[in-house]
């Protein structure tokens, strides 16, 4: 053990300058060539700024909504509700959200409202929602904004990304340029 | 095919299309071979060594190498417990996040020393960028040493008698700047270019589109994420871990992420063909944790994409999945995936909440931890794994008659007994953890009214999985767990502690005592052990020992609530 000791702390030290000093250093030296240089994604509209892979709250009739988050987006303390499936709290939520949905958006059918729009993300920040999450949404925006239907669904469909090179993933609408979009129709 | 699917044929398809070549170069670096590299590391190897003042040709034994491995352990759990208890007033703090309790202190020191990366804190608020930085160094060097003290397995497992199996401390750093660093730095690089904050600033502040005011917690993150996810550490920047959108912003990432958690576990094995030249022994250990894999990671999927039954009860779509605790962008498919990644290596770090998946998926991803070697960590998963080569070669050779025989040496008692300590070791911590924390509750259910968010056979998955973890030293939880109590903090700190270092200790002495026996030429009286068959004997065991001991608690948690469920 003694004759370890010494070496273990030297070793110790040259980790620390090497791993946590240098290599952090060298990230951040790349980052600054980056787009954000390390600082957070942002887009700029009307002079304001927004972090657009971090989500947002919308909650009002004139916006698409995002999903439902425990920690009501609260970027600087995320979090999931880690509810378990068979929670009964948990149920009761989902069910007054479902409720909510219907009081807001009258014409739609309980059936088509996809699950994402009900629960609520891992991190509490989803930026994104499905695409059948917009699409149930048209015609309560198109009434609250006075638009037609079509020109919102052109814009949905504008906003689609498609899953990486049309292969893998998911298909999803990043909720925040939606709405900067919608703002600009 | 569904592209979520696609996309989880395609991480495992390229994960092992590089884990082949990087086990190749392993291997090299092990065997002390020439490899491209040798220009830069060289001369960096050389300089660690000189100013450590180190002698890395020392040839060392067994007890040399756990005594070298156990020092540089405690020098650097020391150094944690002192940064983390006084992170209020060192440097690199701008949001003024306070210090840590001695309780968390000593919890979350265990558990980034350890390789285990347990967090009872979250890291937006419980940690200064200080912290943080202290903890990404644990996280290489915990890795360093997982893979360190495996190359002293392989090192023992050569067919020849001797005490002398190279030098701890040669290893270690080979392992830190040939394989974790160069591969670190290129993965922080690609997170840096998709989104993910490398800055000192503090955080972010802005108001929305619809008026409310957030704040965006940041600083230097892609360092930080890129390694846990490399030495199966897997403690987030963020509290959610990779499930939040500047930890893993894009589908991209989450394939580098996701390829990360079993690159290193699975170029392991490669590596251990290589360096003992047997192809074939490798084929069949990678087949034997290919196997139990896919029966964890399929039904998982399957589950996951079928949603929750009590959300279709009440009549809407389910076209996505289960999507509680999950993100839009990853989907349910490659969040389950994740999941069984995570918790049958030993990484732990979520890109969906464990805690909101459907029952099965969660008991798929406790047994992921209670067998820990499916892959396994970084060096301690295939070191696990050795201890099922030799009971299962012990189990055979009684079976067909024969002198049980590894690799050229003769399996004795004393072996078999260490190896049968270690295989019950992590049953004990376990049920004996779960049992412990369950009889405190019922006892009292008020006192502990914080412990449990969710009721019933759910609330009881909870503690066990928050044990499986520590044992493990996974990481990930079902963080509805009230865990930052002394009572958490103090159980599963010292079940880890005993989890990481006691399952090291005995496979090395295993190693170190077969190594100094007469090497004895394969004869036809010999049981082979690179054969199918003997694959099917070793898979037989880890199934036997994982049922035995962890059928009856999986019956009262997740099969429980999965039988109330369906």
């Amino acid at each position: 053990m003694k004759n370890n000791l010494i070496p273990a702390i030297r070793l110790t030290l040259v980790c620390l300058v090497f791993f946590c000093g240098l290599y952090t250093l060298a990230v951040w030296a790349v980052a600054q060539l980056s787009p954000g240089q390390g600082k957070g994604l942002v887009i700029t509209e009307n002079g304001k700024n927004y972090h657009f892979n971090v989500g947002q709250s919308f909650t009002s009739d004139q916006y698409f909504w995002s999903r439902p988050s425990a920690v009501a987006y609260d970027a600087a303390a995320s979090g999931g509700s880690n509810y378990g499936p068979t929670n009964p709290d948990h149920l009761a939520e989902v069910q007054q959200r479902i409720n909510h949905f219907l009081e807001h958006n009258p014409s739609i059918d309980k059936s088509e409202i996809p699950s994402e729009l009900v629960t609520a993300s891992g991190s509490g920040l989803d930026p994104h929602i499905s695409v059948q999450a917009a699409l149930v949404q048209v015609k309560r925006i198109a009434r609250a904004r006075g638009l037609t239907e079509n020109s919102l669904l052109q814009l949905v469909e504008k906003h689609t990304e498609k899953p990486l090179l049309g292969l893998f993933g998911t298909e999803r609408i990043n909720v925040l340029k939606l709405n900067l979009g919608l703002d600009k129709l | 095919m569904n592209t979520e699917i696609l996309g989880v044929v395609l991480m495992y398809a390229t994960v092992v299309a590089l884990a082949i070549p990087l086990g190749r170069y392993i291997g090299k670096i092990f065997n002390y071979e020439n490899t491209w590299l040798d220009k830069i590391f060289n001369p960096l190897d050389r300089l660690f060594f000189k100013l450590s003042g180190i002698d890395p040709s020392k040839e060392m034994n067994w007890k040399q190498h756990l005594a070298a491995l156990l020092t540089t352990n405690a020098v650097w759990f020391v150094l944690s417990l002192f940064v983390l208890s006084n992170m209020s007033w060192l440097p690199l703090n701008p949001d003024k996040n306070p210090s840590m309790s001695w309780d968390l202190a000593f919890n979350t020191s265990v558990s980034f020393v350890s390789n285990t990366n347990l967090q009872h804190y979250s890291g937006e608020t419980g940690l200064s960028y200080m912290g943080q930085l202290i903890l990404m160094l644990w996280q290489f060097i915990s890795a360093a040493t997982g893979i360190a003290i495996c190359a002293v397995v392989f090192n023992a497992m050569k067919e020849r008698t001797t005490h002398e199996l190279g030098n701890f401390y040669s290893y270690f750093v080979r392992a830190c700047t040939r394989i974790l660093l160069p591969i670190a730095f290129a993965g922080a690089v690609i997170l840096v270019f998709n989104g993910t904050p490398m800055t000192f600033e503090g955080k972010d502040s802005l108001t929305t589109l619809e008026g409310a005011e957030q704040h965006i917690s940041r600083g230097p993150a892609a360092a930080f994420v890129s390694i846990k996810q490399l030495g199966t550490n897997g403690g987030g920047y963020y509290g959610p871990n990779s499930s939040n959108p500047m930890e893993n912003p894009n589908y991209l990432t989450n394939i580098l992420e996701t390829i990360f958690i079993f690159l290193i576990p699975i170029a392991l094995v490669f590596a251990m063909g290589y360096v003992l030249k047997r192809r074939k022994l490798a084929l069949m250990v990678y087949g034997v944790m290919t196997a139990g894999f896919l029966c964890l990671v399929i039904p998982a999927i399957y589950y996951e994409m079928n949603g929750n039954p009590a959300i279709a009860e009440m009549g809407i779509a389910q076209d996505m999945g289960s999507m509680e605790g999950k993100e839009v962008r990853f989907g349910s498919a490659a969040s389950a995936y994740w999941a069984i990644n995570t918790t049958s290596t030993s990484n732990g770090s979520v890109n969906a909440m464990h805690d909101s998946m459907t029952p099965l998926t969660g008991m798929f991803a406790m047994i992921g931890m209670m067998v820990n070697s499916f892959y396994g960590g970084v060096g301690v998963g295939f070191i696990n794994f050795y201890i099922f080569i030799i009971l299962a070669v012990f189990i055979g050779g009684l079976m067909v008659g024969r002198t049980p025989e590894f690799l050229g040496k003769k399996v004795e008692a004393k072996e078999v007994k260490i190896a049968m300590i270690i295989a019950l070791l992590h049953p004990l911590m376990i049920l004996g953890g779960t049992a412990l924390a369950s009889f405190l509750y019922a006892g009292n259910p008020e006192v502990y009214e914080g412990w449990l968010k969710n009721p019933g056979f759910h609330g009881f998955s909870e503690m066990l999985y928050e044990f499986s973890s520590s044992s493990a030293n996974n990481g990930s939880g079902f963080e509805g767990l009230g865990d930052n109590t002394p009572f958490w903090n103090l159980a599963t700190g010292l079940v880890m502690l005993l989890a990481r270092y006691l399952p090291i200790i005995g496979p090395v002495a295993i190693a170190g005592i077969l190594a100094s026996k007469k090497f004895i030429p394969e004869s036809a009286g010999t049981l082979k052990t690179d054969t199918s068959t003997f694959g099917i004997l070793i898979f037989a065991v880890i199934a036997i020992v994982a049922a035995l001991a962890f059928f009856p608690a999986l019956t009262l948690g997740p099969l429980a609530e999965y039988f109330s469920l369906y």
